[in-house]
């Protein structure tokens, strides 16, 4: 079993890697412009953001409509994250060091928006369905009403009390090829959490909660484990986008983006990740393509989301994770390894490990 | 009287009318919900269909010669239609097939697309709502009370009481009390199910299209998203009433148009400055997630358990 | 002498005003074989759910092996050692039939978030070890080579199984099987019957025994308890039981009440 995921993980990362490649050719040679690197980002941010909504809406099946004021609580802890250390002259400087700067930052911004998501989850998950997507909507609302508020992050302060600014002068330091990585690992690590024992009961507590408790599944536990690990990715989107766009305004954060990449993770499928970074592609690149049709994207998406709904409920790749290494052995014309062979393999590799131990 | 006094009675009155709006609105979410389990996020656009229904109507029938107020009874068509619509284009057909996740994403992709077909249709800026009603301002010893706050208010109650004596006594309301209580046995009895659905769309956006005519009364103004917070904050309402329960409904609205018109005018004061009226959604939210948490089935609400 | 595994005193709850299990009194020893019976609501199923956590009893307590489990939620439970399977069968129905088991392994696995996040080598060590004894696990039921199947597209007597499998996998001390030979056809519970044997023999665990199949019932059972409308109206052996009056009288009818009740109380 460890050697065919290893197979696959280097196959994964050799097709990362060749991606990559051409990403440094295309921007150091100057095919891309600027605007389509801008786009890049955006996709980058979009992928990070709809597979970590993906996990409460797909793998726990529980509608959430705060995934953006939880990337609001990252994007913002951030920002001020890099403007202080920019302020007491802490890692600034091209390169390296502004690099670290927004990775620090960034892995802050994600830390916070976790401990947001434990204080937000235990409370909301103890409701479920329609119910759950209210209370996390209000949730969001408060957190982007408070954020709109607060002085320091550029509101006017609550005894004002009326929207303030947008927070300006945050170093633009999110560079692509970082971002590329920062994303990269976002998805790996979600990949790998919900191909665990952690994933299986989330997945488990989706198909039946009161069978997964007569499992010994501590259900409360595991649905914020699931809350708390959207939040903490949705904090990382945060604070790439911060970094990217270089100002913030609450307004920004709303429960209409959240539903944008509930959209996402619907489009692409409720349960599976590569569908989640095809829809995130798709819907962050297309409406760039489709500038004349701006005004009619979110009337194309209702329509679509709809249409989806009505014959594919589930979502158009379902629970289906596309595969290269299936591919690849596709292409080659191997069969899929079954779960003989896997064991098969197990046994083997222990019988070796035995003779060398008798050796 | 001390102007305090005058001031609080005022924002009481205040109060009563935009929750009676949210109690109109609630009304719908909490008949559909009780129904077919489903948040209809959509019924908050159904008030701004309405006020553009208004909007557009009434011009029309001023100039063929005919009294305003048949413009309220075009809005209310229109809505009823637009309601119908939507759940026999969408909502059938995913509920027939789907989870009730699907179709409460259904639901929220509703509320999307009325939005922005309306904002291709009409445009995103503000256009203003004429005039229906005007009702003289009535002087009670200091105190001034608008005209079309005691409208508002008369206008509320009365459909409410209507409504009751509707769902109580005539034969459709009961058949919709019985499919809401039970489909498959209301099935059996030989109600038809999908006709009591459909009714309860067409009276929830008929409901929906008073509200409307109601708060632009007082705020004469149509936008695209009109209706998506007053929604919100009418299924607040609902939740907070409990849903599914229609009395339950009115009072949840009446509360927290209380709460709300309250809040922005006291909560400077009671908290020192510390939150001000820019929080009043921040704490209709915070009321939402209150009840949510200590009575999750609402102040009249039925506690249901799952069963094993 | 021994604690028994379990010992449920004067065990009861209420709805409401209305008492659905009054009274239950119950002693199981270590390998015993118990059998449930009563006449539909009689509250066989609610003495499952205080039994397992999902209600909590309003009167008396139950023990395991001495501990008491009273105020345990379902999950807290099911660890300490009570199992149990579900009348409506409930899988999870769309994950495979190994990863079905592997779930309920739930307290064996020792890795942590992180590992799991990083895939440390204790991440491979638990899930190989795990994937073994569910493989081992589905052999003593004959489902192995349906190992990465869909439960959902098991047949109905597999499914059974699988979910005994499942709860087996818990580690538990203490069996409740809710109607496992329901829905099925007599080869099935022959099937079943011997499943029951192997499992009683490899993993000497006891067993309580919700079931109509009479003959299954009579066949299999140490011991019997019968009850109607939430009180105990006899217990003995099999024997003893099919020729008990008060028995007879409950499945029969003889009572003008009968029928007084229905299902939804037991909440079928």
């Amino acid at each position: 079993m460890k050697k065919l995921s290893m197979k696959s993980t280097i196959i994964n990362f050799v097709v990362l890697f060749i991606v990559f490649g051409i990403l440094i050719v295309l921007c150091e040679t100057g095919i891309l412009s600027n605007y389509i690197k801008g786009i890049l980002m955006v996709c980058c941010i979009s992928i990070i953001m709809a597979c970590s909504q993906n996990i409460t809406v797909g793998y726990l099946g529980q509608i959430a409509l705060g995934g953006a004021g939880f990337m609001g609580i990252g994007a913002y802890t951030a920002a001020m994250i890099t403007k202080a250390m920019a302020s007491a002259n802490i890692l600034v400087g091209d390169g390296a060091p502004d690099t670290l700067r927004f990775l620090i930052a960034t892995l802050a911004g994600g830390i916070l928006a976790a401990i947001f998501g434990v204080l937000v989850g235990i409370p909301a998950l103890r409701l479920r369905g329609d119910y759950l997507a209210i209370i996390t909507l209000g949730f969001g609302e408060i957190i982007r009403v408070v954020i709109q508020n607060l002085k320091f992050l550029g509101g006017k302060g609550f005894s004002e009390g009326s929207a303030g600014q947008a927070l300006v002068g945050i170093n633009r330091i999110a560079n692509l090829y970082v971002v590329f990585w920062v994303m990269v690992v976002s998805v790996a690590l979600m990949f790998t959490f919900i191909r665990s024992k952690y994933g299986r009961a989330i997945i488990a507590i989706r198909n039946d909660d009161i069978a997964a408790s007569a499992s010994g599944l501590n259900v409360t536990f595991y649905k914020v484990l699931a809350f708390t690990v959207s939040s903490f990715f949705a904090g990382i989107a945060g604070g790439v986008f911060a970094h990217y766009i270089g100002s913030l305004s609450a307004a920004s954060f709303g429960w209409l983006k959240s539903t944008e990449y509930v959209i996402m993770v619907v489009f692409g499928g409720m349960g599976s990740l590569t569908g989640s970074v095809i829809a995130a592609i798709s819907l962050s690149a297309l409406p760039e393509a489709l500038r004349e049709f701006s005004n009619y994207r979110m009337l194309a998406y209702s329509v679509a989301l709809i249409i989806v709904m009505v014959y594919k409920p589930t979502g158009l790749l379902g629970t289906y994770e596309i595969s290269v290494t299936r591919l690849l052995n596709r292409i080659m014309g191997k069969k899929e390894p079954s779960l003989h062979a896997i064991k098969a393999e197990v046994e083997a590799s222990k019988a070796s490990e035995e003779d060398k131990e008798v050796q | 009287m001390p102007d305090q006094i005058v001031t609080f009675i005022l924002q009481v009155l205040n109060g009563l009318k935009i929750g009676s709006v949210y109690a109109l609105v609630a009304l719908g979410y909490t008949m559909v919900y009780g129904i077919i389990k489903l948040i209809n996020f959509a019924h908050g656009d159904f008030i701004m269909v309405g006020s553009y229904a208004l909007l557009y109507t009434m011009p029309i029938m001023v100039s063929l010669g005919m009294p305003a107020w048949i413009a309220v009874v075009m809005a209310i068509a229109i809505c009823v239609l637009v309601g119908i619509t939507v759940e026999k284009v969408a909502y059938k057909p995913v509920r027939k097939k789907g989870t009730n996740m699907s179709a409460l994403i259904t639901a929220i992709a509703m509320s999307l697309f009325l939005e922005n077909l309306a904002q291709t249709i009409f445009g995103a800026a503000p256009k203003p709502v004429g005039t229906i009603f005007t009702f003289p301002d009535m002087i009670i010893g200091k105190v001034k009370v608008n005209g079309n706050t005691i409208l508002t208010i008369i206008i509320g109650v009365s459909v409410m009481i209507a409504l009751q004596f509707f769902v109580r006594k005539t034969r459709l309301g009961k058949s919709m009390r019985a499919v809401s209580e039970d489909g498959q046995a209301a099935i059996l009895m030989g109600i038809n199910k999908n006709r009591t659905i459909t009714m309860t769309f067409a009276i929830g956006s008929g409901l929906a299209a008073v509200a409307s005519l109601m708060y632009c009364a007082s705020y004469p103004q149509a936008t695209p998203t009109i209706g998506a917070m007053l929604g919100l904050k009418a299924f607040v309402a609902a939740v907070l009433g409990g849903i599914g329960s229609i009395p339950g409904a009115m009072l949840g609205g009446i509360v927290i148009g209380l709460v709300e018109s309250l809040s922005k005018a006291y909560i400077g004061d009671l908290t020192g400055g510390v939150i001000t009226s820019a929080f009043s959604d921040a704490i209709v939210f915070g009321i939402l997630i209150v009840v949510l948490l200590v009575k999750p089935s609402g102040i009249l609400g039925k506690n249901i358990g799952e069963k094993v | 002498m021994n604690t028994p595994v379990l010992e449920a005193k004067h065990l009861g709850i209420a709805f409401g005003g209305l008492k659905a299990v009054d009274d239950f009194n119950i002693t199981i020893n270590e390998g015993e074989l118990v059998g449930l019976i009563g006449p539909n609501g009689a509250g066989k199923t609610t003495v499952f759910n205080l039994l397992t956590g999902v209600y909590q009893p309003t009167e008396g307590a139950f023990f395991l092996n001495g501990d008491k489990m009273n105020g345990k939620k379902m999950h807290e439970v099911v660890r300490a050692g009570i199992a149990r399977t579900f009348q409506n069968i409930r899988l999870f129905k769309s994950m495979t039939v190994l990863e079905n088991v592997m779930v309920a392994f739930e307290m064996n696995y020792k890795y942590k978030l992180a590992d799991a996040f990083f895939r440390a080598p204790r991440y491979w060590k638990d899930e190989e070890e795990i994937k073994e004894k569910a493989i081992d696990l589905l052999r003593i039921f004959n489902l192995e080579s349906k190992a990465d199947y869909i439960a959902n597209n098991l047949p109905y007597g597999q499914q059974r199984k699988l979910e005994i499998a499942r709860a087996l996998a818990t580690g538990m001390k203490l069996l409740l099987l809710d109607e496992p030979a329901a829905g099925m056809n007599p080869t099935e519970t022959a099937e079943l019957l011997s499943c029951i044997n192997v499992i009683r023999e490899r993993f000497g665990i006891a067993i309580l025994l919700i079931e109509h199949d009479m003959s299954l019932v009579m066949k299999i059972c140490e011991r019997i308890v019968v009850i109607d409308y939430g009180v105990t109206i006899a217990r003995g052996l099999p024997k003893e039981i099919a020729e008990n009056p008060k028995v007879i009288a409950a499945y029969l009818g003889a009572d003008d009440e009968m029928d007084v009740e229905d299902d939804t109380k037991e909440g079928a």
